[in-house]
């Protein structure tokens, strides 16, 4: 009996663990997939950078004609994606000579990954002062009934409340 | 006329000052008056004591009726204010008719040739005239506010008092900060500045009014919720008297929001309609805060819970209004709206800190007043998931604070500045925003108390079902269908929270649609008729839950057309007579290119015929203007609306060399969506609005009890 459910065991782990590496398969060839296309590069990167002529508009959505700057960046973002530069390296290019406002979010290193933390980290003890209050008000005496009568609980308090929602019901 | 407005505007702060004043001496005298009691013991000590209380009773009487008449002339003070802001401000826009240049801020953002709908516009279109205007709104509240007094007039008083406390810092900085009647030094100019040419637009006629409306209109219930805590006021009353002031402000601030965004999609003519710019953050914050508000002030009417929660979220809300004000007025964060930097930033900064520290000071003093009823009985239960929908709201609240003052706190920590823009609110906020799309399918459908699993198998399962079996269907779809299909959200991060987003709305609307469903069939079952009478009737006896419901179908609507931005395409090109582009199913061929001459401006545009499928199904003209006065262009696109996409081109400019336009053209995906969704969320909240119809009288025959001995329920309440 023991054996068998050892067995079994072993069964179902093996199968998670297949399970977790097909997913995680999957999620490498969904992230790699279009990720070689240049104009999918461009138009990736484009976005994320902003145009510095003051506009205050995406790189690649900077709209007026005679933009002394859109143009230039347009064209040194492709002459880099053409010279096989990866991602990080076109925009550490695009950093050191227009400065970090160049880049339309925050990167990921140094202080600016506080931008992406801060919101998660408060996020997570929303939910951790949350679970506290239900834990309090769950807790909390329930009030005295006038008469020192004891309110009623489980199933009788369930039949009332059954017979209540069919009375009240539209 | 400018010596007219300014003798009216102190005139007025004198007005606020006195109905502040007085009011306070009022309340406060009030306050003490009935403190006399009458003491016990022995015959002769009563009989002393009560001459003595006679005396006092009298010099209470005396008191009260005093603080009483002073109390009703700071009422009228309040109300006379309204008639002062007024006249300022007719006569502000009396001199921009005038072409009166004499007038700083006429001659800043008028001309002679501007058309009669913006000089009307001229109130709120520069820094000065727009405090003018919010100073306006404030009044005008207020003189519906003491109006009608008396409803509760104690409350209504603390409520004026605070009122005027805000009033006399608006006012404060009119008079002497931010004069919208300075003269001008020199020689009268013959012509104005003009207005900014992007402000020439319909919308903008109406926009800023409907967002100050928002913005001011949140002042009323801060100042009833801090009234009642300041008067330890017993009840929910506050909130039954704001719970209409809150809808309908929250109403306007919506309105304004979009109008906001339908008018940088129309005039900004970069193909977007939110660029989370700060100005346009500013406008948001007070939204979420206000509507977190609106979702949690029903715990507390319904449950008497979450009371100092309340308090805080209605503050909230009205602090993030100015807060919004001073970011983008005090220069501390760069935007593109063009407001003047000026020192008014500091004045803001203090008014921000005193209401600050005011409203700590009451809630610290009394906010053992704000314990909650009852208990939670669940997790499982509408308690709860107003809960999480105040979290969530509040995380987007804060996310959209956080990400508009990084910049800041990056050059004050690393001595450098950032750009937080759309890529960091993608990553931020949507994941947030769909979290609360799955609670707003959810809560709804959750009983108050607990909710038991049987009963959430059968709310959910259909709506579940068929929401997945959609995600599914756009999946397998060609794309060659249209926008929204072939959505293979592995291609693109985007496309997968679109996918989630489509899928979630259809979530949503099931739920909401099983509850008409199941609510009408009840009704017309009991009644006979048919099924859309009863859905009809059902919505009637209870506007507020069904327009409710109807608002939030109406935000699955808007959310729909903000996952279309998924798909949205753009192409830029030269075009000379005959020249061909093609974008999605759609070719542009240009018939002509030419310019024009007005009084206001001077144009240059392009006519384009448009195909779809070979057939020809319109054409467009989009325009590029030069305003005379102002020296600036200005693009004014030409969009064609569909229900599945926009087509929008813009005239980006000429080819020096050949003279060629340039034209932009965008496919923006599901746009029309955004603008039905927010009619939709108007209307539900219009609906929420009507008082509900009473519930049907059942006489039903009489039935001879007999006498036994019931034992009382508990029932939690």
């Amino acid at each position: 009996m023991s054996m068998a459910n050892s067995t079994a065991k072993s069964e179902r782990a093996q199968l998670t663990r297949r399970c977790v590496k097909a997913l995680l398969l999957s999620a490498a060839v969904f992230a790699l997939l279009g990720a070689a296309d240049p104009a999918t590069r461009f138009n990736e990167i484009g976005h994320q950078m902003m145009c510095i002529c003051g506009c205050n508009q995406i790189l690649l959505e900077c709209n007026h004609v005679g933009c002394p700057d859109s143009d230039g960046m347009r064209n040194e973002l492709m002459a880099a994606l053409n010279r096989g530069d990866s991602d990080g390296l076109v925009e550490q290019g695009f950093v050191q000579k227009y400065g970090p406002t160049v880049l339309a979010a925050p990167t990921g290193k140094g202080f600016d990954r506080a931008a992406y933390v801060v919101p998660f980290v408060a996020l997570v003890l929303g939910f951790g002062l949350i679970v506290l209050v239900v834990r309090s008000w769950k807790n909390r005496p329930t009030p005295a009934i006038a008469g020192g009568l004891p309110p009623i609980r489980g199933a009788e308090l369930e039949q009332f409340r059954d017979q209540a929602r069919k009375e009240t019901d539209l | 006329m400018a010596e007219i407005g300014s003798f009216a505007l102190l005139l007025a702060l004198a007005l606020s000052l006195y109905s502040f004043l007085a009011g306070l001496i009022a309340l406060l005298f009030q306050a003490q008056s009935p403190q006399i009691a009458t003491p016990l013991g022995s015959p002769s000590l009563r009989r002393a004591a009560n001459s003595a209380s006679t005396h006092r009773g009298s010099t209470s009487t005396l008191l009260r009726s005093g603080s009483e008449r002073i109390g009703e002339t700071a009422r009228h003070a309040g109300i006379a204010t309204f008639g002062a802001v007024f006249l300022a401000s007719i006569v502000l826009v009396f001199c921009a008719f005038r072409d009166d240049f004499s007038i700083a801020y006429i001659f800043h953002h008028s001309n002679r040739d501007l058309p009669g709908a913006y000089k009307f516009a001229v109130l709120w279109s520069g820094q000065e005239g727009s405090l003018l205007f919010w100073s306006l709104l404030l009044a005008a509240y207020g003189f519906v506010l003491r109006l009608r007094y008396k409803t509760d007039a104690r409350l209504f008083a603390y409520a004026s008092v605070i009122l005027a406390g805000v009033q006399i810092f608006f006012l404060l900085l009119l008079n002497f900060a931010a004069h919208p009647f300075a003269i001008m030094q020199g020689t009268i100019p013959a012509d104005g500045n003009g207005l900014n040419p992007l402000l020439q637009y319909p919308e903008m006629v109406i926009h800023p009014p409907m967002l100050y409306l928002g913005y001011v209109g949140f002042t009323v219930p801060f100042a009833f919720a801090l009234g009642a805590l300041i008067m330890k006021y017993p009840g929910e009353k506050w909130i039954q008297i704001t719970r209409r002031w809150t809808m309908v402000t929250w109403a306007f601030l919506t309105c304004g929001v979009f109008l906001g965004a339908h008018w940088a999609y129309s005039v900004l003519g970069w193909g977007g309609y939110w660029g989370w710019d700060p100005v346009e953050n500013a406008s948001l914050m007070p939204w979420l805060a206000g509507t977190a508000f609106l979702h949690s002030v029903m715990m507390q009417e319904k449950r008497g819970m979450l009371k100092m929660w309340n308090m805080w979220l209605v503050f909230a809300t009205f602090w993030l209004a100015i807060l919004g004000t001073f970011l983008t007025r005090s220069g501390i964060i760069s935007s593109v709206h063009a407001f003047a930097q000026s020192s008014i930033g500091d004045w803001f900064a203090w008014f921000l800190g005193i209401t600050l520290i005011t409203f700590l000071i009451f809630f610290f003093k009394n906010k053992s007043h704000l314990r909650s009823e009852h208990k939670l009985e669940s997790l499982v239960s509408r308690e709860s998931s107003f809960l999480f929908n105040n979290l969530l709201f509040v995380l987007l609240t804060f996310t959209v604070l956080w990400g508009t003052w990084f910049p800041k706190i990056s050059e004050l920590v690393q001595g450098n500045k950032v750009t937080v823009g759309a890529p960091f609110y993608n990553r931020v906020a949507i994941p947030v925003a769909l979290l609360l799309l799955i609670l707003t399918a959810v809560g709804p459908l959750l009983a108050w108390r607990k909710t038991s699993i049987e009963s959430l198998k059968r709310n959910f399962l259909w709506p579940t079902i068929g929401a997945i079996a959609v995600a599914i269907f756009l999946m397998l779809t060609p794309q060659s269908w249209g926008s929204a299909f072939g959505l293979k959200p592995w291609k693109d991060i985007s496309y997968f929270y679109s996918l989630m987003a489509i899928a979630l709305s259809v979530l949503v609307t099931l739920t909401v649609a099983s509850e008409f469903y199941r609510g009408g069939r009840v009704i017309s079952k009991h009644t006979g008729q048919g099924m859309f009478a009863s859905m009809v009737q059902l919505t009637h006896r209870n506007t507020r839950r069904y327009g409710g419901y109807i608002v939030h179908f109406g935000v699955v609507v808007v959310i729909i057309g903000f996952a279309g931005a998924a798909f949205n395409l753009d192409k830029e090109q030269e075009m000379g007579y005959g020249d061909k582009m093609t974008i999605g199913p759609y070719t542009l061929v240009c018939r002509s290119y030419t310019d024009d001459d007005a009084p206001n401006y001077a144009s240059e545009w392009a006519l384009l015929d448009v195909y779809k499928g070979g057939k020809q199904i319109g054409t467009m003209t989009p325009v590029r203007r030069f305003y005379k006065a102002s020296q600036q262009t200005s693009t004014m696109p030409d969009i064609r609306s569909g229900l599945n996409e926009d087509l929008y081109v813009v005239f980006e400019g000429l080819n020096p060399d050949n003279g060629h336009p340039i034209l932009k053209a965008h496919l923006n995906a599901l746009v029309m969506w955004i603008w039905m969704g927010v009619w939709i969320m108007l209307g539900g909240t219009v609906l929420a609005l009507v008082p509900n119809a009473p519930a049907p009288v059942r006489v039903a025959a009489p039935v001879r009890l007999e006498r036994t001995e019931v034992a009382p329920v508990a029932t939690g309440d």
